[in-house]
């Protein structure tokens, strides 16, 4: 057997997803005794078949992956309860393996994933993705990119000083724009103290948080937010915007400069020019604070979708 | 031979993994460590955190980069983006000597995390050989392989496990990470004698040792990084520094990892081999 081919019949069956115990399939994907199919290219000892061998790899497999995905979503996982966010997971692990040297960039395609399997995403939602479920998902996928994403050089004082309306500015390559249905940020920043209260409360002080969350998900109330997922001093922060900010920011990032993109945020607001023109002095100052502007010129244009 | 062009012609000693537990102690007590061995993969971004903590380690500390994903066993050529930002972080550390493992893990793009034996055949090494090859022309920097622990066999196998490490080494022309530990786990798991195999590695070729713990079940023996060096694993060491002379060493822990001091102490009990009187080609 060549190498390829043998590589290609090990992955596969390392790859396919466990049993409801946690045990190697007992038949491959085309129907075959898996018993036979290992034994055709690994060796058995004197302590383990070849399956048992190999079970060893893809219950390994499993795990890891699992597990990463289960670092990564813990909002989506309370939103779900732990046996549905189970069972995503790994019918969405088998659908879209890993395709990166990173398991950081494992979660990148389970948007997309859920839109077009919107059963895994809870009871009662079987025929259009629930949007706190896609809220949650975004947001966490944004505070991933967010973490590590490339930093531009910051527009400091002396490049705003031609600041006018033709001026154009970028925006930091790591900042995520999102505009929401559901108070999500909330929802996962409490999921993350209670992640981090884990390793020290007892198991009744757990149990009690846990209803706790449950319930706050369940009251979580529709409520359109705008957010921009960002990083200062190396962490990543969720900050509340404006619908006009998000706008503006949006079109900053599409390479607008800065008169025609003030346009574009305020396009369908009701806010009087000088409320407008005290907005645009905040919100310039916090952005300069926190070195979101960059040059326009190094910057990856990107459409963010809504 | 602790200097050999395989390891950049350096002398480094006890080092231990770079592990994220451990930051606050570093950056705080500042304690004195020979090296840092750092997960490339770990650092092969674009921003953020880890290459500012890094930057940081870097002020103070050597580092040398051990990578888990280069996959030189893959049927597939190597993946050209990989090495790309490899290459970025390989001049950010001035890692002396780079390593990764004689593994394979990946195939048609699917990725299993994982380090996957290969099979013993003079296909694979002679795949394998080539990509190390090329790895290290682009990459400007000595590579060493390691022998990952493996938990099955193939019927196709035409050698064993150390005459494939030779094979691989002298077609690619490149260093060994011996990790010993690995050696007995495998050895374990597959009924051969761990001294046949290190008495016949190319001692010369040898850049770096890495020592680690690991978990015995009934049925087998599994390499997690999550317990002391065990003695049998120190004689082991202790034969191959007698073969190979004082070479820089490495302790993995990686799960359940304990305090700075305690993992740090566990490594430094290499030094009690390595100044140990040599006789070197035994």
């Amino acid at each position: 057997m060549m190498l390829l081919e043998l590589q290609r019949r090990m992955a596969k069956a390392v790859m396919q997803p466990l049993t409801g115990s946690d045990r190697i399939a007992l038949k491959t994907r085309d129907g075959r005794p898996m018993r036979i199919e290992i034994s055709e290219f690994i060796r058995p000892n004197d302590r383990l078949t070849s399956i048992e061998r190999l079970e060893i790899y893809s219950r390994s497999y499993w795990f890891r992956v699992l597990d990463s995905l289960c670092d990564d979503f813990p909002g989506l996982r309370a939103v779900l309860g732990k046996r549905a966010f189970h069972r995503l997971s790994r019918a969405y692990l088998s659908d879209c393996p890993s395709q990166s040297f990173t398991l950081g960039n494992l979660g990148s395609r389970l948007e997309r994933w859920l839109q077009r399997n919107p059963e895994y995403a809870g009871s009662g939602h079987a025929l259009a993705l629930d949007p706190l479920v896609r809220d949650m998902v975004r947001l966490e996928w944004a505070h991933i990119e967010a973490f590590d994403s490339v930093a531009e050089k910051v527009l400091g004082p002396e490049d705003l000083l031609e600041l006018g309306p033709s001026f154009r500015a970028g925006l930091q390559p790591y900042i995520r724009l999102l505009a929401l249905e559901y108070p999500v940020d909330e929802l996962r920043i409490h999921v993350n103290q209670a992640s981090e209260e884990h390793g020290t409360a007892s198991n009744a002080v757990l149990k009690q948080k846990h209803r706790n969350l449950t319930r706050r998900v369940r009251r979580l109330k529709r409520e359109r937010i705008y957010l921009a997922v960002h990083r200062f001093n190396s962490m990543v922060y969720y900050r509340r915007i404006a619908a006009e900010e998000y706008g503006l920011l949006n079109a900053l990032r599409e390479g607008q400069p800065i008169g025609m993109a003030i346009q574009t945020g305020f396009k369908n607001s009701s806010v009087t020019s000088d409320e407008q023109r005290s907005m645009l002095e905040k919100w310039f100052a916090a952005w300069a604070e926190l070195g979101w502007l960059c040059p326009p010129a190094r910057v990856k244009i990107e459409k963010v979708t809504e | 031979m602790p200097a050999n062009r395989f390891n950049g012609f350096t002398d480094y000693g006890i080092g231990i993994g770079l592990r994220i537990p451990h930051y606050a102690h570093i950056f705080e007590k500042k304690p004195v460590v020979d090296w840092f061995e750092i997960i490339s993969e770990n650092y092969m971004i674009d921003g953020g955190r880890p290459l500012a903590t890094l930057d940081l380690i870097l002020e103070r500390y050597r580092v040398v980069q051990h990578g888990v994903s280069m996959y030189f066993g893959s049927a597939e050529p190597l993946n050209r983006e990989h090495l790309r930002r490899l290459k970025a972080l390989v001049k950010r550390t001035k890692t002396p000597w780079l390593t990764d493992h004689l593994c394979w893990g990946s195939v048609d793009g699917a990725y299993s995390h994982d380090l996957l034996p290969v099979p013993y055949t003079f296909e694979a090494a002679k795949i394998t050989a080539s990509k190390v090859r090329e790895a290290r022309d682009y990459l400007e920097v000595p590579i060493a392989v390691e022998n990952v622990s493996s938990y099955a066999e193939f019927h196709c196998s035409e050698m064993a496990e150390w005459e494939f490490l030779n094979e691989v080494v002298e077609r690619a022309d490149c260093g060994i990470l011996l990790d010993v530990n690995n050696i007995y786990v495998s050895s374990k798991n597959h009924n051969f004698d761990p001294y046949e195999y290190l008495n016949s590695i190319p001692g010369e070729r040898v850049a770096q040792i890495h020592i680690a713990g690991h978990s015995t079940f009934t049925k087998f023996t599994l390499d997690t990084h999550d317990h002391p060096v065990i003695d049998p694993v120190w004689k082991l060491y202790d034969h191959a520094i007698r073969r190979i002379g004082p070479t820089a060493t490495l302790l993995e822990w990686d799960d359940r990892i304990p305090s700075f001091d305690e993992v740090h102490a566990e490594a430094r009990k290499a030094e009690q081999y390595i100044h140990a009187p040599v006789a070197v080609g035994l």
